[in-house]
């Protein structure tokens, strides 16, 4: 019965009783219901189910194939991580919206038309930003609230899209979409939103990094992991998604590099991520489209267990900035272990599950031929060993001694750490039960000679470089301060000129009533002096005046009669 | 961000305890145990047969000065996109 209910609804209704059991109980509860979940995952068979007439178009509720299962899968298996990560928050909010947001983005993965993408789509964005508002400081509801927006323009345009396909195809499937009409490219940057394409990015940097610790290991997860399924569902091999997902993987790099806040530079470096699956999913070959996939895969979990290290330093120390970090190793000694771990695998150590992943992006992009991607691809690989390899491990925990002694992580937090770390080296030494769930055969063996060393010479020379700058003094150092980003656009600029506009604006109004009331003011002057009270035009006469008036002209008149 | 700091210092710490790392001899022992890791990568490519596709990458320890010379680019490049880009803490909560 249970493989009957949408995968999604599960969690979503789960989600109602959260506030009816207490404390532990309800952190069980929480826990048990993604584990039911996956459960039920294991019970489908591929197919269709859940289909109904709405407006004469085919709505398919549930869709399950292996593309939309993986996604499903790692969902779940994130969700109970970060829900054990979680396990000490008695936030009420907070755990209800995790849980309908978990609900939503698996929901979205098997919604087998566009409508139902959409309400999905839109749920995910209005229950993620409960998580961005409970870090519950005046910062994070403005970010919070800057989220929203932009996330519910990507779920406008994505139904806007879909109602320009459904008028020129007669149907709201939701399979290969491609770039050839304005649905498509209307429905291409409804996704590009979530997935946080260059300057449609600046969500993701602004907000993940002001939710509460716990909330930024929910966020991380799904929203633009859900954008990456939708992409290489409907635009796989889409020529220009390579393009846009280099310029992902490049960019964010050099801010990350000069970001203080900890947790900013763990969302330039998802933003990074990212851009290797969109290179992959445009390059769309059947070796591209798996690495794509099984890179969100594992990028799910190192990014959750990177951002949890990070959030493990903000519950204990009360900030995560570079600045004020350094030398935490002595008395967080696991929680500096398994970041550690979160950052070789993110930098694709051989041995960690970056590296089975991501080269397969890499060798696709290099057998069809793409000079340019490759050589800016492995520059960005480079790049990501940077910021979050060496600068997240390093400034938090090593660096300079900031003389701050915290306490090791809670109990929950180290096993949901450790959890991820465990999966991250799996993954990497046992890449086969993954490889089996990707959506195509995989014939590609990770490790070859060729490959480990040239890995690790491009890891270990990026390294040195590191060493020597750092040793030159000339390595950029962590700063206090804000860096500016496109969002300077619409934080700054926007308002900036919004101001000016208003302003000038309202110089224009006064000095247009001015004039209007001077003239109207003259109006009723001339108006006044001839008809007022004292005017020529009003002036009142008396009787007795106008019989002496009119005795005088009779007098005159008998005088000129007898002249 | 809200969340106070608990039990901020960790008790059975003593503050004159040092680690291996508080000594600086140790540091630069270890960028130069790095430095051999280097030299010995770079010449492990004279000891197996490169699978790679493109040409370029066929040049003797390619990998590892790309890696070298673009990082090197790369912080620099940041380093001074900071003089463009960075503003006070506040900047926008003014």
């Amino acid at each position: 019965m249970i493989a009957e209910f949408p995968p999604g609804l599960l969690m979503i209704a789960g989600a109602i009783f959260v506030p009816f059991v207490r404390g532990h109980l309800r952190s069980a509860y929480m826990l048990a219901l993604p584990l039911l979940g996956l459960w039920q995952l294991m019970l489908l068979d591929p197919g269709t189910f859940g289909a109904m007439p709405v407006f004469g178009f085919e709505l398919t509720h549930v869709r399950v194939d292996k593309l939309s299962l993986i996604f499903g899968y790692i969902f779940y298996i994130a969700a109970a991580i970060a829900i054990i990560f979680a396990w000490h928050n008695e936030d009420l909010a907070e755990q209800t919206s995790a849980l309908v947001y978990v609900g939503a983005a698996v929901g979205a993965t098997f919604a087998g038309d566009l409508i139902t993408l959409f309400v999905y789509w839109e749920l995910a964005a209005v229950s993620s930003v409960f998580l961005i508002w409970a870090g519950r400081t005046e910062r994070a509801y403005s970010a919070g609230m800057r989220y929203l927006m932009i996330q519910i323009l990507s779920g406008v345009l994505l139904a806007g899209g879909a109602v320009l396909l459904a008028n020129e195809t007669g149907s709201v499937a939701f399979n290969n979409i491609g770039v050839d009409s304005l649905g498509g490219i209307l429905i291409l940057i409804a996704f590009g939103i979530k997935c946080a394409f260059p300057l449609l990015h600046n969500w993701l940097q602004d907000a993940y990094p002001e939710a509460s610790p716990t909330g930024t290991v929910f966020l991380s997860a799904f929203t633009t992991k859900l954008a990456v399924y939708a992409l290489a569902r409907g635009y796989a091999g889409t020529e220009i998604l390579i393009w846009i997902g280099v310029a992902m993987t490049a960019f964010p790099i050099f801010f990350a590099v000069i970001e203080n806040d900890l947790r900013r530079v763990l969302a330039y470096s998802l933003n990074n991520q990212l851009g290797f699956m969109v290179a992959g999913i445009g390059i769309g070959t059947t070796l591209a489209i798996n690495g794509a996939v099984s890179h969100a895969f594992a990028h799910i979990l190192y990014k959750a267990l990177l951002f949890m290290s990070m959030g493990a330093v903000l519950h204990r120390v009360g900030t995560a900035k570079g600045s004020e970090l350094g030398g935490l190793y002595k008395t967080m000694p696991w929680t500096t272990g398994f970041c550690i771990i979160g950052s070789a695998s993110i930098s694709a150590f051989p041995l960690f599950s970056g590296f089975v992943t991501k080269s397969m992006i890499l060798t696709s992009a290099a057998e069809e031929g793409y000079l340019i991607p490759f050589l800016v691809l492995l520059f960005a690989s480079a790049g990501v060993f940077h910021h979050s390899g060496i600068k997240i491990p390093f400034f938090a925990f090593f660096a300079h001694d900031s003389g701050k002694r915290p306490k090791e992580a809670p109990f929950n937090m180290l096993l949901a750490m450790g959890l991820a770390a465990f999966f991250c080296i799996g993954i990497g030494v046992y890449p086969q039960p993954l490889y089996a769930l990707l959506p195509f055969p995989v014939d590609y063996t990770p490790y070859t000679t060729t490959h480990v060393v040239t890995m690790l010479q491009l890891l270990m020379f990026s390294a040195l470089a590191f060493g020597v700058l750092q040793r030159t003094g000339l390595y950029p150092p962590e700063l206090r301060s804000t860096v500016l980003d496109f969002d300077f656009s619409y934080r700054w600029l926007v308002p900036k000129f919004i101001n000016w506009f208003m302003d000038a604006g309202a110089r224009a109004w006064t000095s247009l009533i001015a004039d209007l009331f001077e003239n109207l003011n003259r109006f009723i002057a001339t108006v006044f002096r001839y008809h007022g009270p004292k005017g020529l035009l009003a002036r009142t006469q008396a009787t007795g005046s106008s019989a002496a008036v009119i005795v005088t002209l009779l007098l005159i008149f008998l005088v000129a009669l007898l002249a | 961000m809200s969340e106070t700091p608990k039990n901020k210092t960790a008790p059975e710490e003593s503050p004159t305890r040092t680690y291996w790392l508080d000594d600086i001899r140790n540091v630069h022992k270890l960028f130069w145990i790095l430095v051999a890791i280097c030299a010995l990568l770079f010449a492990s490519d004279a000891f197996y047969e490169k699978h790679v596709i493109f040409p370029f990458e066929h040049w003797f320890g390619f990998f590892g000065l790309f890696g070298f010379f673009l990082s090197f680019a790369l912080l620099l490049t940041a380093r001074e996109l900071r003089k463009f880009l960075k503003r006070d803490e506040d900047y926008y909560d003014r």
